[in-house]
């Protein structure tokens, strides 16, 4: 149980910088040092608008594509994920955040040396769908996995 | 130039597997500081990931990685002695570039 | 045994068609055919879980209300009283009945007498182990908590304990509210040699290294036992993170079905895994990790008599609960044949005090332990006219003691009190010592606070609780019961979906205004600010409305109006 939860919710979310979308992100992004950033992309705010600019076609869930995260985020601030592809010729794992004022949060173009297997860690605003969206021989295959955010406290 | 990562590259029947933590803000643009004005955005854009000289991943990142970033991934190949190194560029245009040897 | 218990045992077991115990001696007899339990097979484990630092024989009340939702209605351990009684079988109306259930509890707690207590618990288990050589003592965590000399001693009290009756192997949840340091501390010296930790789900923050060894591998009688260990997943969420900051948890399903095959690639011919899941979250968990022949749980301090069998892709997992409190201690006889688990005897005894003799090692360490908090731990504070107990989904009479005390103390207009399982029961009549309230209330963070909060954040802390009892998915579950509320009215739709259980918000028969702002008291709260803030601890707060009551009448509980729980075989009234 933890009574100031509200206002120390609102502390993390300001913390995380999740709170007030009213703000308009584009305001305060920098100017882009690298060409090689997919702006448009990090800055969709519907997954339509990702997968559009990341020139995603109709991804099908599947089963090849495995999200491993807690169910309960210990820390909405840091979020562990991690995908495993089992689809052959597996080129790009990205992870995205379904109620995150911008959904895209981290794409990883793999090189034939790799295993298709990355994990990192990501801040959620609320709970929420993740997915991990995955190419292979250019088309995407996906997995959803709900990650919960709770006040906390209470337990045992 | 911020401050180094840790990093950690082991080899195991044939896979290097890579752990990295980075040190950085990954200020999102949104939050408020004490005085209520606005933090600007700083945060990692591109990492790249290099077997010994070879690129063999490069990543772009937005505003909701987490602070002090972590990355996970495996490399087929590599064996105790090669060396791994990763470098990141940030939204100001800073950089960094670390690396440790497969063990 | 008195006039009063003999009429009972009369009346009882001419009811149930069962053999008399006529006199004293033949009390000896009940005492017999309760623990003389044939040995059976050639690996035997014991486990005890939950005993929350009581050392001595206490009074604990099961509880009326226990529901379970979706796939988890009408089965184990959603069945309280009656249900409870017909599903195992257990006779009405006997010392087994009273054990399990909380059916007429003061009247059987008066003629049954107290349970538990280490030093009666020590002397079944030697009974045990004499006609199970080789045996292994397991103990599922929630050990170091619980008592006012458990936190006074940082929980050595309870090491000390654990090691004297022999523990081998255990897993933890709220031993982690010592801090990370306090148990590795007690893990690299005290249990050296003598106690293993074990959990495959607590890993460093950094790099995701294991803490403690995921399992251990023992031979019993021969055969290769491993005992891998699953820590409570979400004791960073319900307890406060910053205890255990370098450590993270989780379920981490993916890693325990690895941590198994690992086990059985190291020739382990039985896995079972020492669980601080919750048992729904342990069926569900055995419904899916493969190679597992049973998980022994704790958490939800369900007592459950016989197993639950699931099915799943490797074959077979058994799953049970051990009670709370001391209460109780499981027995797992397996039969290994032919490499494999052939057959399974299981038993859950409940450690009748007065039917089992104290060790008198153990009685003296107890003695010793306690002899400098004595004074502090007798203090009558007041008296019960009425039953206090805490354990049920929505409220217990001591946790509605506790909110009338917050409201009073504070002058609040709404208390909140965590939905915490442990805790013991005080019969009518007895004093209120300082020692039961610590047993309510005995955590290290444990500061009072009293908040200014919007009618829409009431509601949504109701609902975050609710969603963490009732998720229809137990792995989103974090096993505690409701928040306890004091002072408004609400109902409660158990069977519906986050955000929309909640509703009839009232105070004072006025609707709860979403947008008005209320003085709320409460305790325990887990951020780090309200740990730098401070606030009175609640055992002094209770305390003080104690003494200046002196008699405490039996509470009016407040209860939430349910909905859509018409025929839940988990409540009754």
């Amino acid at each position: 149980m933890n009574l100031e939860h509200p206002a120390s919710r609102r502390g993390f979310l300001r913390q995380t910088g999740l709170l007030g979308l009213a703000v308009s992100a584009a305001t305060f992004l920098p100017r882009m040092a690298y060409a090689a950033w997919n702006k448009a992309a990090f800055d969709a705010k519907t997954i339509a608008d990702v997968y559009k600019t990341m020139g995603v076609e109709a991804p099908t869930a599947s089963a090849e594509v495995q999200l491993i995260a807690s169910d309960i985020a210990e820390n909405g601030a840091v979020v562990p994920v991690e995908a495993i592809s089992k689809i052959p010729n597996t080129t790009q794992i990205s992870f995205l955040v379904e109620k995150n004022p911008t959904m895209l949060t981290a794409q990883f173009d793999l090189g034939p040396d790799m295993l298709p297997e990355v994990s990192t860690r990501l801040k959620m605003a609320q709970t929420s769908n993740v997915i991990a969206l995955v190419k292979a021989d250019g088309k995407f295959y996906t997995a959803t996995k709900e990650i919960k955010v709770t006040l906390g406290g209470c337990g045992g | 130039m911020g401050n180094p990562m840790k990093i950690r590259a082991a080899s195991k029947d044939g896979v290097t597997e890579v752990k990295v933590l980075m040190n950085h803000v990954m200020e999102t643009g949104l939050r408020k500081d004490p005085a209520g004005e606005l933090i600007p955005a700083l945060f990692i854009t591109e990492v790249t990931a290099k077997l010994n000289d070879k690129v063999v991943m490069q990543a772009q990142w937005g505003q909701a990685v987490a602070k002090n970033p972590y990355l996970g991934f495996k490399i087929k190949g590599g064996q105790p002695g090669d060396k791994v190194s990763i470098s990141w560029k940030d939204s100001s245009g800073d950089s960094r570039s670390d690396e440790a040897p497969v063990s | 045994m008195n006039r009063r218990e003999f009429l009972h045992l009369l009346s009882a077991a001419s009811a149930a068609g069962l053999a008399l115990p006529l006199d004293p001696a033949r009390a000896e007899q009940a005492a017999e055919a309760l623990y003389d339990a044939p040995a059976f097979g050639n690996v035997s484990l014991l486990h005890i879980t939950d005993c929350h630092a009581q050392l001595r024989p206490i009074y604990f009340r099961e509880p009326n209300v226990n529901i379970g939702v979706g796939a988890m209605a009408n089965r184990p351990p959603h069945l309280v009283g009656e249900a409870f009684l017909k599903h195992f079988g257990v006779p009405p109306a006997t010392r087994l009945a009273h054990a399990f259930t909380f059916l007429d509890f003061e009247r059987y707690a008066a003629l049954y007498g107290r349970v538990g207590g280490f030093a009666h618990l020590a002397s079944l288990v030697k009974r045990l182990r004499a006609t199970r050589p080789g045996a292994l003592l397991l103990d599922g965590g929630d050990t170091w908590q619980g008592s006012g000399a458990a936190m006074w001693t940082q929980g050595q009290d309870m090491v000390d304990a654990a090691k004297l009756l022999g523990v081998d192997v255990m897993t933890l949840h709220w031993e982690c509210t010592y801090g990370q340091e306090r148990v590795k501390e007690i893990a690299d010296k005290d249990f050296a040699g003598h106690v293993d930790i074990v959990a495959q789900n607590i890993k460093t923050t950094d790099f995701g290294d294991l803490v403690f060894k995921p399992y251990v591998m023992r031979a019993v009688n021969g055969v290769k036992v491993a005992v891998i260990g699953q820590a409570f997943p979400y004791t960073p969420i319900a307890n406060p993170r910053y205890m255990v900051a370098d450590w993270t948890f989780g379920i981490q399903e993916d890693n325990m079905q690895k941590t198994v095959d690992a086990a059985r690639g190291e020739g382990a011919r039985v896995v079972v895994v020492l669980s601080h899941n919750g048992m729904d979250v342990d069926l569900k968990m055995a419904s899916r990790v493969r190679g597992i022949d049973a998980i022994l749980g704790g958490h939800t301090h369900d007592g459950i008599p016989s197993p639950s069998i699931v099915e799943n892709g490797g074959g077979k997992t058994l799953v049970t609960n051990a009670g709370s409190n001391g209460k109780f201690v499981g027995v797992l006889d397996f039969d290994v044949k032919d490499g494999h688990v052939a057959d399974f005897r299981y038993r859950l005894l409940p450690v009748f005090s007065n039917l089992l003799p104290a060790d008198a090692e153990m009685a003296a360490l107890i003695a010793r332990t306690r002899a400098p908090f004595e004074s502090k731990l007798g203090e009558k504070l007041a008296v019960s006219e009425g039953l206090l107990y805490r354990r049920g989904n929505f409220n217990g009479s001591f946790d509605q003691l506790i909110l009338d005390a917050l409201i009073a103390e504070k002058d609040a207009e709404i208390a909140f009190s965590p939905g915490f399982r442990w805790g013991t029961t005080i019969m009518p009549g007895e004093p209120i010592t300082m020692e039961n309230v610590l047993d309510q209330t005995a955590i290290t963070y444990p500061h009072v606070t009293l908040t200014p909060m919007k009618g829409s954040q009431i509601k949504q802390i109701l609902e975050d609780v609710c969603d963490n009892l009732f998720n229809a998915d137990p792995y989103y579950q974090q096993g505690g019961d409701m928040v306890r509320v004091g002072g408004m009215s609400y109902s409660c739709d158990p069977t519906a979906t986050m955000g929309n259980r909640i509703g009839d918000m009232t105070l004072d028969a006025k609707p709860i205004d979403a947008e008005k702002t209320y003085k709320v008291a409460g305790w325990a709260p887990v951020s780090e600010a309200a740990r730098d803030a401070g606030g009175e601890p609640i055992w002094d707060l209770v305390a003080r409305h104690l003494r200046s009551k002196k008699t405490i009448a039996a509470p009016t509980l407040n209860l939430p109006k349910l909905k859509n729980v018409e025929g839940n075989t988990g409540i009754a009234s």
